[in-house]
Parts: C-alpha cells; structure tokens; sequence
C-alpha cells in the first residue's frame, strides 16, 4: 500500500495545532467537496482531505499516526510495522457505515489497515451509526454505495448497458483489508439527464452478519458532444444557413440524436433565431425538445461574377444593420 | 476473482419517481421526526394537493447531497437548504452560460 503523506494533503506542518488543522481542512473542504466544486478532480481530492483530517483532528490517530515517523514520502510503499495490530484500538463502530456518499465514504487501503479496524467502520462518526445517510437509527442492512459514471449523449438518448467497476474491502483472516473488484452491468434507461441518480437497490455493500445489503446509487453524467449542447432534456445545435435560404427560406436538414431530420426555415430567419423540433430532445415520459439556432453565415466571393453579386445587392438592397445604433 | 456479471437495472430519482414518507425514511435510515425537520428547513418539499406526504425522486439526491454538507462542512440544515438553493441556481446558470458561449462560439 501507499504511504499517504496527511500533513502534506491539507498543507500544514507537523507540529501544527488542531485548530490550525481544522482551518485547513474547512478551506480545502470548501474548494473540493464533490456538491460544491468544479475542479475536474475534486472527489479525489476531497476524500484525500477528509481522510486527512479524520486522523489529524484525532489525537490518539495523530499520536499513532506521528509514530510513524516523518521520513515517508507521500506514495511511497509502505507495511506497517510489525505489531501494530492491536496496540491502538481505533473500533470503535462495529455498525455499517453511515453513508453521504460520493465515495467520500471510502478511505484508503493505508487508513483502513492503520485505522480501520475493519471494513463497514462509519468512516465520519464516532461509535455505531446506522446505514442513515447522516446518522441515525441502527440497522443491519449494508451500506449504501455511491458511484459516478460519464456516459455520451447517444447513450442517454438511446439508453444501454454499461459494466462498471465497484471497488469492494475483504478483510483477510489476519484482518487486514484488501479491496476486490467487482463487476456489475448495469441497464442506462433511455433519457436519463445529466447529474441525475439510478438507484440500484440491493447492489450496495452486504450486510454484516448476512444482513440485507445496501443500495448503489450511480449519479451518470453526460459527457461533452461535439454539436450537441444539452439543457435537462432538450438539446440544442448550432445550424448554419446561407443567407438566401434564411432570406428565401428553405427546407434544411438537421442532425438529431435520432436520425436526420427536415426543418422548415421560414423566409426572413435572422440569426440567433431558435426553431423547435418538437419531441426530438430527450425521450421520456415527458420528451425533451430540440432547438436549431440558426446561424446565418456569409460566403467569401471566390470569383469575379460572384463580386459582382455582392455589389449588385449593395446597390439595390437599402440596408443599414446599425440603424439602432444611430449611426 | 471477479464475480460473473448480471444485468442490473435501477430506478432513475426523477420527477416521476414518488417516494411516500415511509419509502423514504427506508431508502435514507433517517428517522421520521428527521424527515419533519428536513421538510421544515426547506431542504426536502413535499408535493402538493396529496393527502399524505410524497416526495419525488429528486429529493432523494437533495437530501443526500443536504446530509453531505452538513457532515462535511459542518453548515447546519438551515444553511445545507440555502446552499442547495444557490448551487442549484448556479448549476442552472453555469449550463446557460455554457450554452450561449457554444452558440457564439461556432
């Protein structure tokens, strides 16, 4: 397993004090908590703060986790030194984790085999909690898992299956934890939106004692199209036009997730304009839209005749596009 | 060793997904007297013109994304419900801006 380096991760020295650290965690939480922040990395980053700061708020995990030693480098390997099982007594909760999810509920191979005494330990609370999301009842059911999956827009609009890869803790018989890999395929349902959660009930963590497992709940985004913008459930798309067809108007293809359809540009269509195919967004109960913003695009004169086209349409047609600027 | 596959197929937490109270104090752990209080905070709203109390899917992920920050940033239920509020409004206008950035950008 890695060495993980808790000073370094909220960027405070050794001999900092706890309000210090608490400061530290507060801010990094602040900037990579998975609800509130942009940063493309900011799950992982949050659950290398938080596992931070469980220890280092801690005294006794700090005091055990000092013993160590400074001179680890963040990532280096590292096996705990022998008899360390069983000089601290860190259990604490023998209840299954309370959830929150995002898999911030999960800490490292390095702080379970430290810390954890065992696996379906409630990473964030002291003492038993139940599944709860945030604390509450005690229950034997398993824990509830969380899990992201980027998907393309074809595949929300088409649905499909996906395998996915959840990571599972096993403890060993000398209870150390390992983590196994376990495979599951799951069913998109067409016209799922972007940041919206499939729960998968039963497929969660197992319950101790043979209890009933918990949830997973998969939050699926939709990766970035090259043509399509996507808003809840309607889709937009750029759709150029020469300036005859928006000023003659025209029957225009259009690409949807679909398939290609006809639209109708009627005479005199500006740019900007938004026409919807209605029914063509998203599918559902409640089917999306599709916009077409139209995009009038002007041909550079590749000839002398054509030119002279522009010049004719100069001199016959009065136009002034800054009239409401007043100039 | 992994284990042999099996399709699985889930419940998308949408508008259309209702959750009566008992459903969804079994699907959070949360006690009833803990749903009251989220529904008092403005963190979970219960639908209209129903005899009893259904929740849609949404407020499935609402509260779990609510007990979050509340156990990770320490905000108490009353700022969790305001901060649901503005991110919301921001996810909104950060879609919106990206959508006219991609307009103008073609």
């Amino acid at each position: 397993m890695e060495y993980k380096d808790y000073y370094k991760i909220l960027g405070v020295s050794r001999d900092t004090d706890t309000d210090e650290i608490k400061r530290a965690y507060r801010k990094l939480a602040h900037k990579y908590h998975p609800d509130v922040s942009k940063e493309p990395d900011a799950e992982e980053r949050f659950k290398e703060v938080k596992e931070a700061y469980e220890v280092l708020s801690d005294p006794e995990k700090r005091a055990a986790y000092d013993q160590l030693g400074s001179g680890w480098q963040q990532g280096q390997s590292f096996e705990p030194p022998p008899g360390w099982e069983g000089g601290f007594d860190f259990g604490g909760g023998a209840g299954p984790g309370g959830l929150g999810g995002m898999g911030a509920e999960e800490f490292s191979e390095f702080f379970e085999n430290l810390f954890g005494g065992g696996f379906g330990r409630s990473p964030f609370g002291s003492g038993s909690r139940g599944r709860a999301w945030g604390g509450g009842g005690f229950s034997a059911q398993g824990e509830d898992q969380h899990a992201r999956l980027e998907i393309a827009l074809e595949e929300a609009y088409h649905g499909g299956q996906r395998r996915i890869q959840l990571s599972v803790p096993e403890q060993d018989p000398q209870g150390r934890v390992t983590y196994r890999t376990r495979d599951l395929d799951v069913t998109i349902p067409p016209g799922i939106r972007d940041g919206q959660q499939i729960r998968l009930s039963g497929q969660g963590s197992p319950g101790p004692g043979g209890g009933a497992p918990g949830d997973l709940y998969l939050e699926l985004h939709l990766k970035p199209h090259r043509h399509f913008q996507v808003d809840g459930k309607d889709i937009y798309v750029n759709l150029p036009l020469t300036p005859w067809e928006a000023a003659l108007g025209a029957k225009v293809p259009v690409p949807t997730l679909g398939g290609t359809v006809n639209l109708t540009v009627p005479a005199g269509a500006q740019s900007g304009q938004k026409l919807r195919l209605k029914g063509r967004g998203l599918p559902g109960s409640h089917k999306g839209d599709q916009y077409a913003v139209l995009q009038i695009q002007a041909p550079q004169p590749a000839t002398e005749e054509q030119t002279e086209l522009y010049r004719a349409m100069a001199r016959k047609m009065a136009f002034n596009p800054r009239s409401h600027l007043g100039v | 060793m992994a284990e042999p596959p099996q399709p699985v197929t889930g419940v998308i937490l949408d508008e259309e997904t209702i959750y009566t109270l008992s459903e969804l104090r079994q699907a959070s752990g949360l006690g009833g007297d803990q749903l009251v209080t989220m529904v008092e905070v403005g963190i979970l709203e219960p639908l209209p013109e129903r005899r009893r109390w259904c929740f849609t899917g949404e407020s499935v992920s609402r509260l779990q994304a609510a007990l979050r920050l509340q156990r990770d940033l320490g905000v108490n239920l009353e700022g969790a419900a305001l901060a649901l509020d503005l991110l919301d409004e921001l996810h909104h206008l950060r879609r919106r801006s990206a959508l006219l950035e991609r307009q103008l950008a073609d």
